[in-house]
């Protein structure tokens, strides 16, 4: 009656051999999209079936996970995400940056630096870069194969000549290692910069879609550019309203319905992380609130 | 005849076992050069090492045909050993090979033999698996590529002695080529073939 009725981490043993071949073949090709049999996971495709099998192909009891959800780790797919490890597989969690070693992320990559020990572990969506150009697997794969990635500047030229500039704002196409065109997960492209040269190794899961891949740390990431309209990371030009932060992801955050809003740091360990150390913004709880909106308020 | 009781066994804790060799193993790929260590014991047969045996009893399966050298395949403990403990369909075409066991340097052959991938499915080769004398000392290495933060030094002794002018190869081969992992004991350095090796002598 005791027993557990799943395995540590929920996968069985057979399918974690199969992911984690896959996984040292995507090392060993960066940005290569290795198929692998992905498997029915207790949540609906979207949730992050892709990355909750890589991390529990990885994960061991003595590793310290984080999940994040577009920065944050306070939303229902993040919360769910580390219970469901915290239950399967009885590991510490966290939502400290620098405490984890492994980061399971769905849309962002955090602030602050990551370090040789971390492993950050992507949802993915849709892992074809060229889908919505080419929908033939066939012929993306042969795109892939002879390294044929002109449609893909074709498709950023568009955009200049009808917007003028690089319209893509999140799933922003690199090439890594000076050969694989990938997708990075509809990441911000403001993150694009942080995968390049990483120091952790990054690994990338779409369930739906059965495929892994992966960048190895310390590997050569570019944004696909031109040279008269470089690459551009994008952010609101507002400090952070809560912690002040000039430099960090925000998201827009509509306070009523005549149009007021606020921007606050997507990541919110980071955030929390700044006003603990005494960093504040405009909109912060008092004390700060009434030292800047004093007047308004009285 | 050997019964199944007298085999040497495998990892004591199948899961965790299991988890923690593939993290050294993934380490090691993700990082070519450094050198890591196996730390689950498990029984070993014939001329298999320790950290051999851990990634066997790890990565392989039924889905995983498997060459051996010829003196892995001419001893009957190895054979029984990895039939019982993995399931692992034995092959004597290195082309049709997801993995290879190498007892001994000597015996590699020609690396071009193994499969190489193809341009659509570069995934679909050969891991090397070979042991070696040493990843600790002896000649010295230099190593470049992805995983590594500007030079990585190996220092070991390896047979071949030409192994890594082999591995050349790769660079003109790619995204095609061979990923090999090599073992000493219960240490183990991969070299993923995005890696390009400078012979320092020494």
């Amino acid at each position: 009656m005791n027993a557990p009725a799943y395995n540590f981490a929920y996968l069985d043993e057979q399918t974690k051999r199969m992911i984690r071949r896959a996984i040292l073949k995507a090392i060993a090709i960066p940005g290569y999209q290795v198929p692998f049999a992905s498997r029915e996971m207790p949540m609906p495709y979207g949730w992050g079936t892709g990355g909750v099998q890589v991390t529990a192909a990885i994960l061991g009891p003595q590793d310290v996970l984080k999940v994040i959800d577009q920065g944050s780790d306070d939303t229902t797919n993040a919360i769910s995400i580390r219970k469901f490890f915290a239950k399967t597989a009885g590991v510490g969690t966290t939502t400290a940056t620098d405490q984890a070693t492994v980061i399971q992320t769905r849309h962002r990559i955090p602030e602050a630096a990551l370090h040789e020990n971390q492993v950050l572990v992507y949802q993915v969506p849709i892992p074809e870069p060229l889908r919505f150009l080419e929908p033939r697997e066939t012929e993306t794969r042969r795109m892939h194969a002879l390294a044929e990635y002109g449609l893909m500047h074709v498709k950023l030229y568009e955009d200049i000549a009808r917007f003028g500039h690089i319209a893509t704002a999140y799933a922003y196409p690199v090439k890594v290692n000076a050969r694989y065109v990938m997708d990075p997960s509809p990441t911000p492209k403001f993150d694009n910069p942080k995968m390049d040269n990483c120091p952790a190794l990054q690994l990338f899961g779409a369930g739906r879609e059965k495929r892994i891949y992966a960048i190895p740390p310390y590997t050569q990431v570019v944004s696909l550019d031109f040279e008269d309209h470089p690459f551009e990371p994008y952010r609101f030009n507002a400090p952070c309203a809560l912690c002040g932060a000039e430099n960090s992801y925000l998201d827009e955050i509509v306070t009523d319905d005549r149009g007021s809003r606020m921007f606050v740091c997507s990541d919110t360990d980071y955030c929390e992380g700044r006003q603990a150390a005494g960093h504040h913004g405009a909109l912060s709880a008092a004390p700060y609130k009434d030292k800047a909106q004093g007047d308004a308020n009285g | 005849m050997t019964t199944i009781a007298e085999l040497p066994p495998g990892f004591a804790d199948k899961v965790l076992s299991a988890q923690s060799t593939f993290r050294s193993v993934m380490d090691a790929m993700a990082r070519p050069g450094s050198v890591q260590r196996i730390v689950p014991m498990a029984g070993t047969a014939g001329s298999m090492m320790r950290g051999t045996a851990a990634i066997a009893l790890t990565l392989f399966d039924h889905d995983t045909p498997l060459w051996l050298d010829a003196r892995m395949s001419e001893s009957s403990d190895v054979l029984k050993w990895l039939k019982f403990h993995t399931g692992a369909p034995v092959v004597q075409d290195t082309s049709i090979a997801s993995f290879a066991l190498i007892s001994h340097g000597d015996a590699l052959p020609p690396l071009e033999r193994f499969a190489l991938g193809t341009n659509e499915y570069p995934d679909r080769s050969t891991t090397v698996i070979i042991q070696v004398d040493s990843l600790d000392s002896g000649r010295s290495f230099e190593l470049r590529g992805p995983g590594i933060d500007g030079v990585a030094t190996l220092q070991a002794s390896i047979k071949p002695s030409d192994l890594f002018v082999c591995l050349r190869r790769n660079e003109t081969l790619f995204p095609r080529g061979i990923d090999l992992v090599l073992v000493a004991d219960d240490a183990v350095v991969a070299i993923p073939r995005t890696t390009r090796i400078v012979n320092k002598g020494g």
